[in-house]
C-alpha cells in the first residue's frame, strides 16, 4: 500500500470521467453532455469533436442547464450535466431539487472542480457546501470518488443506474488507490486498510491523505482502519456501525465544510446506532482564505501528520471514557 | 372537436374545478379559470396523446409551469381519461396524489414536477431539444403565468430556445395581468411581452386566451422559430364576481358565492 500512496503518478479525475463518457457515447447515441460554457473545464472537448450535436452548451445559465437536462431525460436521452460544482449546485439547487430529484429525472449531475480545487480563486469558487446542499434531497445519490479508478467505475455505474446522481469530481491530482478492476457499488464503503484502534473515513482527495496518516500511525504502533466512503448518500450504515463497535473511535476528513458533509452524515448514524468519540475534519464553517487546494487542506488540519495527531487525540478521548 | 364543443368542455372543467376548490377549502381559482380554455384546447384538440399510454415516446409534451393551478390540470386530465374523474374529490386530502402542485411520478400525464416558478420552460426547452436530437416528431408546449415571467430562469431558457432553433416549442403566457398580491403592472411590469420575445428571436402571436376560436389556431401555428402565445386572459374568467380581482388568486368562495358561481357556470353549459 505504501508504494501506491506515495506514487508520484497523480491523475486528474476529470480525465477518467471523460474517457468513460466518450466510451459510453460511442456505444449509446442517447448519451449527451450538457454544460454551461464549461467545455474546457469539464474537459468535454473530445466529446464535442466526436459528437458536436450531442454537446448541449446552454451558455452561462446554470438554472437553465439543469432544467434542460431534466427535459432531455424526459425525451429519452441520457444527459450528463457538467459544470463547476460551486455553480452547478449553488446556482441551481432548486432545479436540482424540483426538476431532478423530486421529478426523479434520469440525469447525471457532474460537479467539476469541487471542494478546494479552485482554492486561489476564493470562497465564491470553493465548493465546500455541496454535500450539505445535495445530501438532504431524496432520490439523489451523492458520490465523491477518491481516484481515477473509482471515478471511472462510478461514471460507468451512474450511466446504468436509472435515476438521478450527483457525482462530485476534483481536478486535484491523486494517485490510483483502488485496484484497477474496482467495481463501484453505491452506498458501499471500501476497506482500504484494517485496524482496530480507530477508523479513518474519507472520500475524494482526502482518502489519499487518510492512507498517509494511517502510515504515520502505524509507525507509532497504532492500528487504524481506513474506509473510503465515496457515497455520502446513502451512507454505508453497516460499515459505520461496524467501525464504531470494532474500533471505538471515528475520525473523518473531507474537502467540505464540517457542517453537513460526510462527517455529519456519519455522525447522524453513530449517535443513533453506536455512540463513540468522533472528530470531523474539514473547513470549520468559515469562508476559507486564498491558497492552493493543498495549502488549504494543510491549513485546516488535514495534512497527513495533522490527521495522525488528531487520531491520537481522539484515541485518548476513547480511553479516558473507560 | 369544434370550438363550440371545446367551450362546453371548458365550462364543465370550470364547474368541477370550482366545486373542488370549495370542497377542499383551498386552490388557486383565479389563475385556474384564466387557464382552463387553453388547457381544454390542448387536451381535447391539439395534443397528440394517448391517455392509456401516458409515457408513449411520441406523445406531445405539455408542461404546466404555473404549477399552482394544478387542480385545473387534474380536472382536465380526469376528463380526458388519464385519471378517474371521481379522484378529483381527493384533491389536497391526506395522501392524495393530487396535491397542490403536480407530481409526475404519481399522476399520469404530468411530465415534470412544478411548483417553484420559472422551472417549466427550461425543462420544456430540454424536451424540445431532445426531439431535435432524436428526430422525434412530438411537440412541446409549456404554460407560464405572466407574473412568473419575472423569474430570470425563463429568460435563460428563452435565449437558449432561439439559439437551438426550437421551432417545435410553444410557450403560452397566461397573461391575466395579476399575480399573487397585486397587478403585474404595479409589481414588475414585463408587459408588453411580444417585443421582448421577438427580440430574442421568437415568433409571437397575441390572442384572447379565453376565446376558443383564437386559441386553437394559435396552438396549431407552425413556423420556423420557437413560438410564444401571449394569451390575454381574465383572472377568474367565467365567474362574474371573481373576474380581474386580485383577491381571487387563492381565495375560496363562501357558500353564498359558491352558489352564485355554480349558477353562472351552469347557465353557460
Amino acid at each position: 500500500m505504501k508504494d501506491v500512496i506515495n506514487s508520484p503518478k497523480l491523475h486528474d479525475c476529470r480525465d477518467a470521467f471523460v474517457a468513460v463518457l466518450e466510451r459510453l457515447g460511442a456505444d449509446n447515441p442517447k448519451v449527451v453532455a450538457v454544460c454551461n460554457d464549461s467545455v474546457g473545464s469539464s474537459k468535454l472537448g473530445g466529446f464535442k469533436s466526436k459528437w458536436p450535436e450531442r454537446l448541449v452548451n446552454v451558455g452561462i445559465a446554470e438554472q437553465n442547464m439543469v432544467g434542460v437536462g431534466a427535459g432531455l431525460a424526459n425525451g429519452g436521452l441520457l444527459p450528463f450535466v457538467c459544470g463547476a460544482a460551486c455553480f452547478l449546485t449553488g446556482r441551481s439547487l432548486e432545479q436540482i431539487k424540483a426538476d431532478i430529484a423530486y421529478s426523479n429525472a434520469n440525469v447525471k449531475l457532474i460537479g467539476i472542480s469541487s471542494g478546494m480545487a479552485y482554492g486561489e480563486l476564493g470562497p465564491t469558487h470553493h465548493s465546500i457546501e455541496d454535500f450539505a446542499w445535495t445530501r438532504v434531497l431524496p432520490n439523489l445519490p451523492v458520490i465523491a470518488p477518491c481516484d481515477s479508478i473509482e471515478t471511472a467505475a462510478a461514471v460507468e455505474w451512474a450511466a446504468h443506474y436509472e435515476g438521478p446522481v450527483f457525482l462530485r469530481l476534483s481536478r486535484v491530482g491523486v494517485p490510483d488507490l483502488l485496484p484497477p478492476d474496482h467495481k463501484f457499488e453505491v452506498g458501499k464503503a471500501n476497506l482500504l486498510r484494517d485496524g482496530d484502534e480507530i477508523t479513518l473515513v474519507a472520500n475524494g482527495t482526502l482518502t489519499h491523505r487518510m492512507l498517509k496518516a494511517a502510515d504515520i500511525l502505524a509507525e507509532q504502533g497504532i492500528g487504524a482502519r481506513v474506509l473510503n466512503m465515496a457515497t455520502v448518500r446513502p451512507i454505508d450504515v453497516d460499515a459505520v456501525v461496524a467501525a464504531a463497535r470494532e474500533t471505538g473511535a471515528i475520525l473523518t476528513a473531507e474537502e467540505h465544510s464540517t457542517f453537513g458533509g460526510l462527517g455529519s452524515a456519519i455522525a447522524e448514524f453513530v449517535v443513533a446506532e453506536a455512540p463513540v468519540p468522533m472528530k470531523i475534519l474539514g473547513v470549520p464553517g468559515i469562508f476559507a482564505p486564498t491558497g492552493s487546494a493543498e495549502f488549504l487542506l494543510d491549513e485546516f488540519g488535514m495534512s497527513p501528520a495533522a490527521i495522525a495527531e488528531a487520531a491520537v487525540a481522539l484515541i485518548a478521548r476513547k480511553s479516558s471514557r473507560t | 372537436m369544434q370550438p363550440n364543443d371545446l367551450d362546453r368542455i371548458a365550462r364543465q372543467i370550470r364547474l368541477r374545478d370550482l366545486q373542488a376548490v370549495f370542497e377542499a377549502g383551498a386552490g388557486h381559482i383565479g389563475g385556474e379559470m384564466s387557464a382552463i380554455d387553453i388547457l381544454t384546447a390542448l387536451y381535447f384538440r391539439v395534443l397528440r396523446i394517448w391517455p392509456d399510454q401516458p409515457k408513449h415516446p411520441e406523445r406531445d409534451r405539455f408542461v404546466l409551469s404555473k404549477g399552482h393551478v394544478a387542480l385545473a390540470l387534474y380536472v382536465t386530465l380526469a376528463k380526458r381519461g388519464f385519471i378517474p374523474e371521481e379522484e378529483i374529490g381527493t384533491f389536497l386530502k391526506p395522501h392524495s396524489r393530487l396535491n397542490g402542485h403536480p407530481n409526475c411520478n404519481k399522476v399520469p400525464g404530468v411530465e415534470t414536477n412544478t411548483g417553484p416558478l420559472g422551472h417549466g420552460l427550461p425543462v420544456a426547452v430540454g424536451m424540445a431539444k431532445a426531439a431535435k436530437l432524436t428526430g422525434a416528431n412530438y411537440r412541446t408546449y409549456v404554460m407560464t403565468g405572466d407574473g412568473e415571467m419575472q423569474e430570470g430562469s425563463n429568460w435563460e431558457a428563452i435565449a437558449s430556445a432561439a439559439q437551438f432553433g426550437l421551432d417545435n416549442l410553444t410557450l403560452i403566457i397566461d397573461h391575466n395581468r395579476f399575480q399573487q398580491g397585486a397587478a403585474l403592472k404595479d409589481t414588475n411590469n414585463l408587459a408588453p411581452f411580444p417585443a421582448k420575445l421577438e427580440a430574442f428571436g421568437w415568433d409571437v402571436t397575441e390572442i384572447n386566451g379565453n376565446a376558443m376560436d383564437e386559441i386553437v389556431p394559435a396552438l396549431e401555428h407552425r413556423g420556423g422559430r420557437p413560438h410564444c402565445i401571449v394569451a390575454h386572459t381574465n383572472k377568474g374568467h367565467g365567474i362574474s364576481f371573481m373576474q380581474d380581482k386580485v383577491d381571487w388568486h387563492h381565495k375560496v368562495p363562501n357558500a353564498e358565492q359558491y352558489e352564485i358561481a355554480v349558477v353562472e357556470l351552469s347557465e353557460a353549459l
